[in-house]
This record gives C-alpha cells, structure tokens and sequence, in this order.
C-alpha cells in the first residue's frame, strides 16, 4: 500500500471521474460534490468498466407506487449489466454480502506536506502552494 | 386433529354434472334465463369432455363424466389412498363468461353446489372459493360470502385470466384473502381472452395445455414484479396443475434480469427466487420430470426450498397411471412434508377447520 498523488485538485473538479493505473491496476476516482471515492475499475460481477457507468441515486421502495429517491449521484451503475454499486461502501445493491466492488481511501492533502514526504507522483509536477488528489492503493 | 391427517390432497376436481345440478343454486333471474336461453353448459375447452387428459379412462364411469359427485370421489380417491383431506377446485366455465354480472351469479351458484353437494356430504372435503375475477368488487364480495365457512381454504383464479394477476386492479383480491387466510390458488386454465401463447393461438391441445406453464411463469413474474408480496405479506399463491420442473429454471432466468433491472421495480427488495420460495407453492401433479429417480431428485434439490411442493392427485386428471401419486424420485425424507406438513403451513384454514 502506497499513497499516490493522482492529479491536482484544481483539475479534478466535483462531478468528474477519473480513471487512473496504479502498478497496472486500474482504479476509478469519482469526485461527488467534493466527496472523493475510489473503486478499482473491474466491476466484480463480470469486469465491465465502473469509469463508463452512469452515477444514479439510491431508488428504493416501503411498498409498490411509495417510491423514495435519495442518495443522487452516490450509485454507479456499470455500463455492462446494470449492477448498482454503492460508492461509499463498494456493496452491489443486489449481492450486498457476496459481490462487492474494491474500494480504496482517498484524501487531499497540501502541496507542502506532499513535497517531503514518500509519495508517488504522478507525471505532473507537485507545488506546494496547490492541494492534490491522494489515493492510497 | 389435524396431527393425525397423514395426506392432504391439494388438487381434486369436483365436475358440475351439467347446468342442471347448478339450477336449483342460481337466483330465480338467472334459473329462468339459463332455461330461456337453453344453456346447457358451460363446458370450457380448457379440457375438452372426451380429452385423455381430461379423465383417466378407468375413472371415467359409465356416464363417461368423471368425478361429478362425491361417491365417485370417495370410492375412486379418497378412500382407495387413506386421503385425510382433499381441496376441491370446480372448473367450469364461470372465468370464460363476458358478462360480470352473469359471472358473479355463476360463481356463487358453484361454491354453493360444493358446499351443499361435497362438503356436506363428507367430512374430509374442503374447497376453493370460485370468483369472478372479471369484476374485482364481485370476485371479493364472493370471496366475503363464503369466508365464514372455514372449509373454504382457497381462492381460485386461472392462469390465464384477462390481465396479468399482479397488477393494482386485482390487489383487492389479495387483501380480502390475505385478511382471511385463504391462499391464492391458481389453477392451469384460460379464459381464453387471448391466445394461450403469446405468438397467437397455437393449433393443437397439446400446444395449449403445455403453454399453461408459461401462463404460470408469467403469473409469477407479474406478481413479484408488481410488488404484491410486498403489498400483502402474508399472501401464500398455489400453482396447481401447473408442472413444477420449470421453475427452478425460470427463477435463475427471472432473478439475473431483476439484478440488472432492479430499480425500475424497487419494491423488489430481494432476489425473486427468495420472494417465490416464501410466498409460491405447487402441487405435484403434474411434475413434468424425466424417468430417472436421480434427476427427479436433482431437480426437487433446486427448488431449494423444502417447503414448496404440496401433495395432489388432480383427480380425475390423467396424470399417472395406477396409483404413483408421488412421482418416483422425490427424496423419501420430504414425503411427509409433501404430504401433510406443507399444506398445513399454506392453508392456515386446514386446522381451522378441523377444530
């Protein structure tokens, strides 16, 4: 486990995704309203690519017609067979105990403190007065 | 009571003999119309008079009706396989008829036949509550009228109906059976509202009686799918007549669509084939399974669910040959619970009744 500092934050702005290679693994970072999350990019029902799944809401039902939407934008949805996933837990909507998407933790962290410490810098150049993406994987 | 019965039969016919057995039941309106208008019958070509299906050749009697009154019932099943309790579920032609008022008055005609010419008459006896489904308000004042007799177990539809079951029309329905015990029981057959397959109407009897399996699959679906399990909780559905092979199948296929498609029906709450598991029972005739024991085990092995399969001869059906109710292969550790046990937990008015 490593900590990598995948882009600046100016450049990865709320409601955008990014797909990154971390040592030939591929990882989906998604910036929802300024929350950033980390899959890997397999979905693990049948590997379809979690960067091109549409980001939909938590659609859940007491009874039939009762409808309650919530949660907008924190699902991804793969592009291949529809599976849900959430992104806060990485747990498929339907096989929440057996099939469930790797998640990894993501956090800002100042120009300054990356500069000296052991990280992994993308192909970018690092200034200390900017804040960067940082994913542990 | 109930703790000494060692075989509930879930699917025997009681057959109205002709529209004269019905008169002296119908109100003074309809007696004279159906003498006026000279209906003999209401025959349905669900199964047809002379069909083998329709009778078995040795049950078939001199009149050639099979099971039309209770000594026959008695002598030919009942009594000839120690039968604790038997459900019978009237077919005729209530489901087929276009006007609802006509339908209504046929039905009460029929649950009130049974219960004066089979129930009474043995004490063994219980019986499907026939309804209207042409008119929901009907369906559930007939439903409410016959409620009070504990040895009315069951609701019976047909599988092929005018809508599929699932949809909000029908929901009365299942709050007034749910509220009084009674399981939906949904019997092979069609109104004949549209073809019995879904690419138009076949040529062959044979091509319609298996095509009730798919009116049963599609029963099953829209019942999941519209959320009427969970609507009503505590509903129980039979498929009676239905096969039971195909469902293991059917439920793999139904629960991988739902996965990718579960949002648009999110009162599914759970996989399909767990919902079914809780909610849906079969009778074992027919089984529909191959001549091997060992695949016949395999089979009943996917059902996953011990719970599932109730016991039924469908008298006068011909369905096996001698008396091999039980098909061969299904594992000896669940005939009790075919045979008894899971009928009681489907029907909660078996016990009821017996007390």
């Amino acid at each position: 486990m490593a900590r990598h500092v995948i882009a600046p934050l100016k450049e990865f702005p709320a409601g955008s995704r990014k797909l990154v290679d971390i040592r030939g693994r591929p990882i989906v970072v998604f910036n929802i309203n300024g929350e950033f999350f980390a899959l890997a990019n397999r979905c693990p029902h049948q590997g379809g690519s979690l960067v091109n799944g549409t980001l939909v809401g938590l659609l859940e039902a007491s009874e039939p017609g009762c409808y309650r939407y919530s949660r907008r934008g924190e699902i991804v949805r793969c592009p291949w067979h529809g599976w849900e996933f959430d992104l806060r837990t990485g747990k498929s909507w339907c096989e929440p105990d057996r099939v469930r998407a790797r998640q990894f933790a993501v956090s800002i962290a100042p120009g300054a403190t990356l500069i000296e410490g052991p990280y992994v810098a993308e192909t970018f150049p690092v200034r200390v007065e900017d804040d960067y993406v940082v994913l542990e994987a | 009571m109930a703790a000494s019965w060692s075989t509930i039969d879930c699917d025997v016919h009681a057959n109205v003999p002709g529209m004269q057995a019905l008169l002296p039941y119908l109100d003074d309106q309809w007696r004279d119309s159906v003498i006026d208008r000279g209906l003999n019958s209401l025959e349905s070509i669900n199964y047809p008079p002379n069909a083998p299906l329709t009778a078995r050749a040795d049950w078939r009697g001199k009149s050639g009706q099979p099971a039309d009154n209770v000594d026959t019932l008695r002598a030919q099943a009942l009594d000839r396989w120690n039968i604790d309790i038997a459900i019978c579920n009237c077919l005729y032609g209530v489901q087929l008829l276009f006007s609802e008022d006509m339908a209504a008055a046929f039905a009460k005609a029929i649950n009130d036949w049974v219960a004066k010419e089979w129930l009474d008459r043995d004490p063994r006896l219980r019986a499907s509550i026939v309804v209207p489904m042409q008119n929901t308000d009907y369906a559930v004042a007939e439903i409410e009228r016959c409620a009070p007799d504990s040895r009315f177990v069951q609701v019976l539809v047909l599988a092929m109906g005018e809508a599929p079951l699932g949809r909000r029309e029908y929901w009365p329905v299942f709050e007034a059976a749910q509220r009084h015990g009674l399981p939906i029981g949904i019997h092979a057959g069609s109104s004949y509202r549209h073809p019995v397959t879904s690419l138009g109407w076949p040529s062959w009897y044979a091509e319609d009686y298996c095509a009730q399996a798919q009116g049963f699959q599609a029963q099953v679906a829209s019942l999941v799918c519209e959320g009427v399990f969970a609507k009503y909780p505590a509903l129980k559905v039979v498929l009676i007549e239905s096969g039971v092979t195909w469902l293991p199948a059917f439920l793999w296929r139904l629960t991988k669509f739902w996965r990718g498609v579960r949002a648009e029906v999110p009162w599914v709450g759970r996989p399909p084939y767990e919902i079914v598991r809780d909610h849906v029972r079969l009778t074992i005739q027919p089984f529909d399974g191959p001549n091997e024991p060992e695949a016949v085990a395999r089979l009943v092995d996917q059902l996953q669910s011990d719970d599932m399969l109730l016991f039924s001869s469908d008298f006068p059906h011909w369905q096996f040959d001698g008396d091999e109710i039980m098909p061969r292969g299904i594992p000896q550790r669940l005939h009790t619970k075919i045979k008894r046990d899971n009928a009681l937990a489907t029907y909660a008015r078996l016990a009821t009744a017996a007390a």
